[in-house]
């Protein structure tokens, strides 16, 4: 009994040493995803990548910390300051989710870590300054995505929308770019309808919005809840066009929508048509490399776009860790200052998103290259006309 | 509001008001016979529709591992009481080793062959409203029965722990995706001004079938009658000789068996996710409430009005459907504890 406390006593005490020996010789990078709880789709997709994220950067070995938050904020503040004061990470990829994102970006400044958010809302990383000089994010921003969307719709001559949105921060977001943006190109909206992810029925706001008979219908939800209103629309003999948000691409989302999503317009990122996109595309080339590989882990399934946002935070880190390794060794806080300038001087940088080139006024960094407007067809995401 | 739409959001409310219906009464009959508020009762009517939607894309349930599993964990855990108590004697094992060990190979056996295409879909729903309802014996055994006589506070955060672990299961089991099952009932069909899809007879159907069987299981059965009697009093039914552990394993059972039908019913017309049932088990809990978690047709009555404001609040203030349908146990309770002053169980079983 006795050997085994004096055992313990000493490998605590020593683990300190241990940690400050490997400091300076690996680049230890902490992640935070929701592999659990409501978002789960999201982070089981982002921890699965973890396995193919590079193992070196800038000549240095990664070590890569992940921790699960459950989708839950508070979880998110007590996983972060874990892996700042146990593993002195010199950057944080992730949170998941937007509002999990948020919840640590003053904590992350405050301790001079750089993060790449991969949460989708632009208030995590809008406007820069204060403690969001320290918080970049992979993801596009509603704005870029519902640009496309309001464009797609005066071209094709739309004059009356209806919204159907999830009854959360989420479907507020979307509900304010894309009411500001159609308004500017003269599309009017005539009903706006509320829900739950969670509802098992959508039958009254269904009802309501085509009671407003509206030409076309945009749906600010995301996963396979966001099927439920639309199947209510064709069930009830809706022949309008239907708008998707890029929250609903994945696999899941097809299938169980089924005939029922057929002809659907969806804004998404260039990765899951990038076999269609021409040779000159500048997501193309990395869109491929990182589907072949997301593909061939065991059991992770067709590319999720949740899984390229984290692929990206690491091209991005990759890019800044040789220009700040000169101004300090990994572990040290001169190395996480520098790391951030890097970062936030990354410019040109083709990914599966995109093409990002971060500024001190852009932390997101993506432009128009980074979105694509698609139709589904067979059941499959096509590239839309 | 014409009256067409009034009529299809009140054929859809009374569809998931029957839904609620069910799960109310499963909640009322729960918490009368063994004084636990069932928070679980919701997991029963995901796990069956999702361990449909998995049969029925022709993989093999995990809910028949976690069966098996837990099987094993109350088996042992019955073995080493008996043991404890001194009564372990070989003829007392059978009954645990058939409930615990032997019915859930057969089940996931069968799950093994159901997962198969050309098994036609009734009898895979079968299956999965079997390997739920075996769950529930095992669920009373492990972290129920331990504590039976403690106070209702104490199981009721037992039964909350219960849901998290079911859920956490769930979301192990089958993925942070919803699934959908195939409708069993043909395409709608026009009758005069409603058109009504069949899927919405068969639950409105089973829903009435399922509660005139409890009425006459209750009513005119022995084991019905010694349910009652728990529920009357746990100390008098135990004096004239009802075993309350038996009464406790029955209402689960029969609960689960609720639940389960539940949620084959609800796969073809909703999302199920992995936790999707806590809310409608939630919904049906706001039900029970309105009867005062004690009167079967009151239960069901509120449940059935839950479902229909439901929709109707969808209707017309979209925003706020959730707040009015939770809202609604406020006033229910003052009004309650206005005209009813509360009556302690506590009281008879110190």
């Amino acid at each position: 009994m006795k050997i085994k406390s004096w055992l313990a006593a000493a490998w605590l005490a020593l683990l300190p040493l241990a940690c400050a020996f490997a400091a300076g010789t690996e680049l230890t990078v902490g992640v935070i995803y929701s592999a659990t709880g409501p978002v789960a789709a999201a982070g089981i997709a982002q921890q699965r990548t973890l396995s193919i994220l590079p193992k070196t950067m800038g000549g240095l070995p990664v070590r890569y910390i992940g921790l699960d938050d459950g989708g839950d904020t508070t979880a998110t503040v007590k996983a972060a300051r874990k892996l700042i004061a146990d593993e002195h990470i010199d950057v944080l990829l992730g949170p998941s989710s937007s509002a999990n994102s948020l919840a640590i970006v003053s904590l992350m400044a405050q301790q001079e870590v750089p993060m790449i958010s991969l949460g989708g809302s632009a208030s995590i990383v809008e406007p820069v300054d204060g403690p969001k000089k320290w918080a970049f994010k992979t993801p596009q921003s509603e704005t870029l995505m519902a640009s496309i969307v309001a464009q797609h719709m005066a071209q094709s001559g739309i004059k009356t929308l209806g919204i159907i949105a999830y009854n959360d921060a989420f479907g507020e977001g979307w509900l304010k770019e894309i009411g500001r943006l159609s308004e500017q190109k003269g599309i009017k909206i005539v009903s706006v309808e509320r829900f739950e992810r969670t509802d098992s029925n959508t039958t009254g706001q269904v009802l309501k919005t085509l009671a407003a008979s509206p030409q076309a219908v945009f749906i600010a939800a995301a996963g396979t809840p966001a099927a439920l209103p639309q199947a209510g629309l064709v069930e009830r003999g809706f022949r309008g066009r239907v708008y998707q948000t890029h929250g609903v691409a994945n696999a899941e989302f097809l299938k169980i929508g089924g005939k029922n999503i057929e002809g659907t317009y969806v804004p998404l990122a260039p990765l899951l048509v990038a076999e269609e996109l021409p040779a000159s595309h500048p997501a193309r080339k990395p869109s491929l490399e990182f589907a072949g590989k997301f593909e061939a882990i065991p059991g992770a399934g067709p590319r999720s776009p949740f899984a390229a946002y984290l692929w990206d935070a690491a091209l991005i880190l990759e890019r800044a860790v040789t220009p700040a390794l000169a101004h300090g060794k990994p572990g040290s806080a001169e190395f996480r200052r520098a790391l951030r300038a890097a970062i936030e001087s990354v410019k040109d940088l083709p990914a599966t998103n995109g093409v990002y080139t971060m500024s001190p006024s852009d932390h997101n960094g993506l432009d128009e290259r980074g979105r694509v407007m698609t139709q589904i067809r067979n059941g499959k995401w096509t590239l839309a006309n | 509001m014409d009256l067409q739409t009034a009529a299809f959001l009140l054929q859809d409310g009374f569809t998931i008001g029957a839904v609620y219906t069910l799960l109310a009464v499963a909640l009322v009959m729960v918490f009368n016979v063994t004084r636990i508020i069932y928070v679980p009762q919701g997991e029963f009517v995901s796990y069956a529709a999702l361990t449909l939607a998995t049969l029925d894309a022709g993989r093999k349930p995990a809910t028949a591992l976690l069966l098996l599993a837990a099987g094993v964990l109350a088996f042992t855990m019955e073995m080493l009481s008996l043991w404890r108590d001194e009564r372990w004697q070989a003829r007392r094992c059978l009954v645990p080793a058939a409930l615990y060990l032997l019915l859930p190979c057969v089940l996931a056996l069968l799950a093994g062959y159901c997962a198969l295409p050309s098994v036609p879909l009734m009898a895979k729903a079968a299956v999965s409203v079997g390997i739920v309802v075996a769950l529930a014996p095992m669920v009373y055994r492990i972290a129920f029965k331990p504590i039976a006589d403690a106070s209702p506070l104490t199981l009721l955060v037992a039964a909350i722990s219960v849901h998290f672990v079911l859920v956490g299961l769930s979301l192990q089991m089958f993925g942070p995706e919803g699934m959908r099952t195939p409708a069993f009932a043909g395409e709608a069909f026009k009758l005069g001004l409603f058109t009504v899809a069949p899927q919405l007879l068969w639950v409105a159907g089973i829903a009435l079938v399922l509660i005139a069987a409890l009425y006459l299981f209750f009513g005119f059965t022995l084991y019905g009658k010694a349910l009652r009697a728990s529920a009357v009093s746990r100390r008098g039914a135990h004096l004239v000789g009802i075993s309350t552990d038996f009464a406790g394993t029955l209402t689960l059972t029969l609960a689960a068996a609720i639940g389960a039908v539940s949620g084959v019913l609800v796969g073809p017309i909703t999302t199920m996710k992995f936790d999707s049932g806590f809310l409608l088990g939630l919904k049906g809990f706001v039900g029970a409430i309105l009867g005062g978690l004690a009167a079967y047709p009151l239960a069901a009555a509120g449940a059935l009005f839950v479902g229909v404001l439901e929709i109707f609040a969808s209707y017309w203030a979209s925003a706020y459907k959730e707040v009015i349908v939770f809202t609604l146990i406020v006033p229910i309770l003052v009004w309650r504890s206005v005209v009813q002053p509360q009556a302690d169980e506590e009281e008879d079983e110190q």
